[in-house]
């Protein structure tokens, strides 16, 4: 155990100079309209609200809410490109425009990741290594599917549904913008989509994208604004498809409006994943995937590992070994290039990650903070463990969508299959083992989407990704990702 | 020596469990790495970490070439790094053969610079325990109180680790009061499960370093390499409290590089390593590639690097 003679220290000594991404090589408007027919317009209500900078609370722009008139105009404009344009295009044209969409995005991907930590708070090496490379590489994937449809479902046709409507998250936004928008146009439908109402300036760069690539107008249309706006597009007669990403709550909402429409929809909701590390571990590895499952982005991420699910003859090990590696890890500024966890999304997250981390003490679990020194202004949350819980603990059970790990010990195998699969939710999960005949028996027995096995947080556009349960319906991404945006004839 | 020592040291003296050394991942282990050459080292940080970096060095030749000379050229340079630059600190020690420590101490006396001395039938090791022992005893009477001794790669390989285990305690013992840096040779290991293993073998045997290659062999030393040592090193003073060093040496000759090791070191054993008694660079063309960054720093402007004496 830990004794005051052999306890590392991390704290003081050679310390990194700031090393901030440079915002003199990209242009924020004072104010962003919606994206209608290929044309920035202003809302019909004339309202507008703030985007905020979560790192200094300071506003960004202002950005238009779309009214119930504006979703009709942009389910319109989307209607007659369909029929009219995009349905009738060759697919290998089709895919052409998504090609240069990708390219595009490429060139600029160093102004979008800087917007995308000013305006999400993630911090710049996730925005920059991540989170916009995979974007590109969503719309080069599916731009090469367009002209191949009838390969990927041999002796079907495939035929596009129509208006696809998307309502979007807050904690990837330019890349949940890419997995929507790449797959419905590959397979030849039209969009409208709504991005989250804390993250808009992305889309808002998407959509100078589309329109330097010469989409044909209305072909994406990108109405920005809150739930109302969101709810609007739900509801529109006009919609064929509606996919979401967001909270299981709203999922449910969405679910009840559909029901009895002819809309087909796919839904990808909350998690509250397993990471499961097994005695025989590489467990410095292992260690550095709880880090990545629960600490990467901030923990706003749904497929997160927030439930840590260690091997009794190795945990305290494994959660000495993490408390030090969490000592490494830098809180603060997002556009700093050493930063590792960044600033929460908002006002209102930071509020939802702090009544947990109330409800947690409350319940009798012992909570571990790392020594990360906050910054006065903005939304910030450290590090955090909580150990001592139960399956019947709330921090064990709910999603917190913030930097805050669960940590719960197994015997068995069974055991720990038993308590990965005590959830509601079935969106990931992760295996940590040098066994390999247990990675596959795991794969079998978890119920969920992906199961990560002795890695985690690991995407690709050709990856199917998805939930069971209440995490969701039907998959993103890959083969199957083109599935649900197609209509197969016999 | 005795008994007072087996109490701070409550493994010395056996081997090990080797099957209890975690297992290592090389995927994410180079992910790892990935993440600390992605770190952002600039103006003071850099400026200290480059500083720093001159300080751990361990200034080498061992050629069959050497001569007196040579070794004379190099104390020279151990000394005078770059005396345009003032506040630069002297390398950690200047590391020879054992014919070579006599001239080394003649060229070094009075100064603060360690002598270290390759020992044990180095590079190969192979030869009788004896000539080891004599080796080893050879170069700390002439004047070397740093020692790196090679590892029996081939009894290591063959599985007979109470072997190598016995044969580090006997070098230990023969080093009297010069500090053992034992030499791992991981590019002959093969694996990074056989080089956390070996690490903690040679730890448990009485290493006060361990270092990665003796530089005769590729690859050397390298950051995958280096971590894994570096976290054996952490759940060796986990369990026992003892600090032991670290030495990557061979293939380090970039200030951009050592940075990258230093960053390394930091967030993974923490700022009580920080320090040329704990870290080492074994390394001869890497000097004058830090004191050119640093020049750089102060002036803005590269210099050519015939402003930079090569000893």
């Amino acid at each position: 155990m830990a004794t005051p003679e052999n306890e590392l220290a991390f704290d003081g000594g050679w310390d990194y100079a700031p090393a901030p991404e440079s915002t003199d090589h990209i242009s924020i408007k004072k104010r962003y309209e919606l994206f209608i027919d290929g044309e920035f317009v202003k809302p019909e209500g004339g309202k507008y609200f703030e985007t905020v900078n979560p790192a200094t609370e300071e506003r960004l722009s202002r950005v238009a809410e779309a009214s119930t008139a504006d979703v009709d105009k942009a389910v319109k404009a989307a209607r007659t490109a369909y029929t009219k344009v995009w349905s009738k295009m060759k697919p290998a044209e089709r895919g052409k425009y998504i090609y240069r969409i990708a390219r595009i995005m490429q060139e600029r991907a160093r102004e979008f990741a800087t917007i995308e930590s000013l305006d999400g708070g993630k911090p710049i090496r996730e925005s920059r290594d991540i989170d916009i490379p995979l974007s590109a590489a969503h719309f080069f994937y599916y731009a090469g599917w367009a002209d191949k449809l009838e390969y990927a479902f041999p002796g079907r046709k495939p035929k596009p549904l129509g208006v696809a409507g998307q309502i979007i998250p807050w904690n990837f936004p330019l890349l949940m913008a890419a997995w929507k928008i790449a797959p419905a146009l590959a397979c030849g439908n039209t969009v409208v989509i709504k991005p989250a109402e804390t993250t808009p300036l992305t889309a808002m760069k998407l959509a100078e994208v589309i329109a330097d690539a010469g989409l044909p107008p209305g072909v994406v249309n990108i109405v920005t604004g809150a739930g109302k706006t969101g709810a609007d597009i739900v509801e529109h007669p006009g919609i064929d498809k509606i996919a979401f990403t967001g909270s299981t709550e709203v999922g449910r909402i969405i679910q009840k409006a559909l029901a009895g429409t002819r809309k087909s929809y796919t839904l990808e909701l909350g998690g509250k994943a397993a990471n499961i590390i097994f005695a025989d571990a590489a467990l410095d590895q292992a260690v550095e995937g709880i880090v990545n499952g629960i600490f990467f982005n901030q923990g706003h991420v749904c497929c997160a590992g927030s439930r840590l699910l260690v091997q009794e003859s190795v945990a305290d090990e494994v959660i000495r070994r993490l408390k030090d590696r969490m000592a490494t890890l830098r809180v603060g500024n997002p556009l700093d290039k050493n930063t590792d966890i960044g600033a929460i999304n908002s006002r209102q997250q930071l509020d939802t990650i702090q009544k947990y981390l109330k409800i947690g003490k409350e319940e009798g679990a012992e909570i571990y903070q790392s020594a990360a020194r906050l910054p006065k202004k903005g939304f910030f949350c450290k590090p955090t463990l909580f150990t001592g819980v139960s399956q019947s603990n709330r921090v064990v059970q709910e999603e917190i969508f913030g930097p805050v790990l669960a940590v719960q010990t197994f015997r068995t195998f069974n055991e720990a299959i038993a308590k990965a699969n005590n959830t509601p939710y079935g969106l990931s999960g992760g295996v940590w083992t040098d066994k390999g005949a247990k990675i596959f028996k795991m794969t079998q027995d978890i119920r969920a989407g992906v199961i990560w096995a002795n890695t985690f947080n690991k995407f690709d556009p050709t990856s199917p990704f998805g939930g069971y349960k209440e995490s969701g319906v039907g998959r993103e991404g890959g083969l199957h990702g083109l599935d649900a945006y197609l209509r197969l004839e016999a | 020596m005795g008994s007072a020592n087996v109490t701070t040291l409550p493994t010395a003296g056996r081997l090990p469990d080797l099957s209890r050394v975690p297992a290592v991942d090389e995927v994410g282990v180079n992910e790892r790495v990935a993440r600390f050459q992605s770190r952002s080292i600039k103006a003071k940080a850099k400026i200290d970490g480059l500083k720093l970096t001159l300080a751990m060095i361990d200034l080498t030749t061992l050629e069959g070439q050497d001569t007196p000379g040579k070794v004379r050229q190099l104390c020279q340079k151990a000394i005078h790094l770059h005396d345009s630059m003032p506040g630069l600190p002297h390398v950690a020690a200047v590391c020879v053969y054992p014919t070579m420590v006599s001239v080394a101490k003649e060229s070094l006396k009075g100064h603060d610079i360690n002598i270290a001395s390759v020992a044990t039938a180095f590079p190969s090791g192979m030869s009788s325990l004896d000539i080891k022992l004599n080796d080893t005893r050879i170069a700390v009477e002439a004047g070397a109180n740093e020692i790196d001794m090679v590892i029996s790669r081939g009894a290591f390989l063959a599985g007979d680790y109470q072997h190598v285990f016995d044969e580090i305690v006997a070098v230990k013992e023969a080093c009297g009061d010069a500090h053992l840096k034992v030499i791992l040779e991981t590019g002959e290991l093969g694996t990074l499960d056989r080089v956390r293993r070996a690490s903690e073998l040679a730890m448990h045997a009485g290493a006060d370093f361990i270092k990665t290659s003796t530089g005769k062999i590729q690859p050397a030393a390298t950051m995958q390499v280096t971590l894994t040592m570096l976290q054996a090193i952490r759940d060796y003073y986990y369990e026992t409290g003892r600090m032991v060093g670290m030495k990557p040496a061979g293939g380090i000759s970039s200030a951009k590089l050592a940075l990258h090791y230093l960053v390394m070191l930091q967030e993974t054993l923490g700022n009580a390593w920080m320090t040329p008694e704990w870290f080492r660079f074994g390394a001869s063309s890497l000097a004058n590639d830090v004191l050119m960054q640093l020049k750089k720093q102060e002036t803005g402007v590269y210099q050519s690097p015939d402003y930079f004496s090569k000893d």
